[in-house]
């Protein structure tokens, strides 16, 4: 087997007294798309900075390509591409500029880079945009722009910060389109993610986070096998009715779930649950039957939301 | 590979100037050409008629203020660059966090954006020297080597300047630099008079700016002047502003920048 892109074995950051990431242990290998999944504050954005070689970890061993960004810090990042959570794109610039600029700070030649440029703008579809100021572009352009700017030096290892944070719906499902482009062209990806959807769409395989500290390693559908059951019956009750309904829910589902507006009520079949709810002569305002999702594997595991 | 960096860096800085420099060039040239017509050529009159002549060795007071104006202007664009574009780079545009997800790091930054700054003190010193010989009756030899004296001046502030950015939280520093350090600086540090013209409280207080040593040095260069001081100590002193500064400016954006 390859040697993995990165090793950490109890790699924690603390920040003074703030304990940022606990020890923490995975492996990413090649070709993969791995994901860090938690909510903000549990230590995704800390671990991918110790990953790029921009933040010492205070405890632990990481290794990046086998090498230790301590000691060569430079030389991982060379082979990296790094999408932050905020765009630093300089604002002043043209597209093409900001990626002219970027490029030449990986020792490229010029022509390679233009050559590079037309290919990655395209890729990004802002080809018609190469001229214009980057202040004037969208906000899933500039994102477009921020991926198109991480692969000029085409990167063995992309990071991807909270990529679709802050994106209306196109403009995401636009740049997981781009995404999963690139993991077919076998490029090894990297994602932190607040969104359980963007996780399931993107994640071959990912790790769970919540407060610095990984809670559940597998693909998504091993941990919504683990975790969760297979069905899920989301149950919406007047004002003042729920209470009451609660204690004759009771038993009727494998695990149940309050939430401030919901009862969720987990089950390999919602089709007869739901009968069950129904036969009891309970009336909830709204019924949803979905399948269970990544969002209910966290909620199992730390009772709480990834939203809050 | 870090020299290599530094280089790329400040090629990305030449590269972003070039697509800006309009916005400085009223500062860069204009003012200090304004400067020198109105007080050199408007109070000079006045100047050369009274008891100017006495202290100022013999030259046209324009003469005398030219290469002190040029140290005095490489001052303020030597602060300038080291504090607004890096506090942009820190915190408002970031291209500093951009830069270091490369093989760019803290010392590339440092070194490339001071290389950045020399030639741009450079540019300013030449059109300068070029502006000093047709309105201040300087020698094109003297202009020129006035030149080298004006870019270290700049270098000793824009060191520690950077270093001083990289220790700020929010733009108000900047602005009391500028007001309480450049500013008294420009003024009373022998470019428009000579420093011994200050109450002799004053005087080692002007002996301590690295702006008067700058001053004394482009002047003596400008003019064929001897200076106060050996002028080695001079150079040695303004280039121990930018070796320190230098130091401290790495280690300020290293704890900025590496958490």
């Amino acid at each position: 087997m390859t040697n993995p892109l990165v090793q950490a074995t109890g790699l924690s950051k603390r920040f003074g007294s703030l304990t940022a990431v606990d020890g923490i242990d995975f492996e990413v290998h090649r070709g993969e798309v791995f994901g860090f999944l938690g909510p903000n504050g549990a230590g995704k954005s800390s671990t991918m900075r110790m990953i790029g070689a921009v933040s010492p970890p205070t405890a632990g061993r990481l290794l990046v390509f086998g090498l230790d960004p301590a000691a060569d810090g430079a030389r991982i990042r060379s082979r990296l591409g790094v999408v932050p959570q905020e765009d630093n794109l300089d604002l002043q610039l043209p597209a093409e500029e900001n990626l002219l600029i970027y490029g030449r700070y990986f020792d490229l030649a010029v022509p390679v880079i233009r050559e590079r440029i037309d290919r990655l703008l395209a890729f990004a579809e802002l080809t018609d945009r190469r001229k214009d100021k980057v202040d004037i572009l969208s906000g899933g352009m500039k994102r477009r722009l921020t991926i198109a700017r991480s692969l000029i030096n085409e990167p063995d290892l992309l990071l991807l910060d909270e990529p679709t944070t802050g994106l209306d719906p196109q403009a995401r499902h636009l740049l997981w389109d781009r995404l999963y482009r690139l993991k077919q062209q076998g490029v090894t990806l990297i994602i932190t993610t607040h969104y359980m959807d963007e996780a399931e769409q993107l994640c071959d395989r990912l790790v769970v986070m919540d407060k610095a500290k990984i809670v559940a390693e597998g693909s998504p559908k091993e941990l919504i096998e683990r975790y969760s059951t297979r069905e899920v019956v989301e149950l919406r009750f007047p004002i003042g009715e729920r209470d009451a309904a609660l204690g004759r829910l009771d038993g009727i589902a494998t695990r149940t779930e309050v939430l401030p507006d919901r009862v969720l009520l987990y089950t390999d079949d919602a089709e007869p649950t739901l009968s069950e709810v129904h036969g009891l002569g309970l009336r909830p305002e709204s019924v949803v039957e979905r399948r269970s999702t990544l969002e209910d594997v966290f909620l199992r595991l730390t009772g709480r939301s990834l939203i809050d | 590979m870090a020299a290599a960096t530094s280089v790329r860096f400040l090629e990305g800085e030449l590269r972003t100037y070039r697509r800006q420099w309009r916005a400085s060039v009223i500062t860069t040239f204009v003012n200090p050409i304004l400067f020198l017509a109105a007080m050199g050529l408007g109070v000079g009159s006045l100047v050369d008629r009274g008891t100017g002549a006495g202290v100022l060795e013999g030259f046209a007071y324009v003469t005398y203020l030219a290469p002190g104006l040029l140290a005095a202007t490489t001052m303020q664009i030597g602060t300038g660059d080291a504090s607004w574009p890096v506090m942009a780079g820190i915190k408002w545009v970031r291209s500093y966090e951009a830069a270091m997800a490369t093989p760019v790091d803290v010392r590339s930054i440092v070194t490339g954006h001071l290389g950045y700054i020399a030639l741009r003190l450079l540019f300013t010193a030449v059109v300068y020297a070029l502006v000093m010989v047709v309105l201040a009756s300087v020698t094109v030899g003297g202009a020129l080597a006035a030149v080298a004296p004006g870019v270290l001046t700049g270098m000793a502030f824009a060191a520690p300047v950077i270093a001083y950015t990289s220790r700020l939280d929010g733009p108000e520093g900047l602005s009391s630099l500028f007001r309480f350090g450049i500013v008294p600086l420009y003024l009373f540090s022998g470019t428009f008079f000579p420093a011994s013209q200050l109450p002799g409280w004053l005087e080692p207080v002007a002996y301590a700016t690295p702006l008067w040593h700058g001053v004394e040095l482009t002047r003596a260069a400008a003019l064929g002047t001897g200076t106060t001081i050996p002028a080695v100590v001079n150079i040695a002193y303004l280039v121990v502003w930018v070796g320190v500064g230098t130091v401290l400016a790495r280690r300020g954006l290293a704890r900025r920048m590496v958490t």
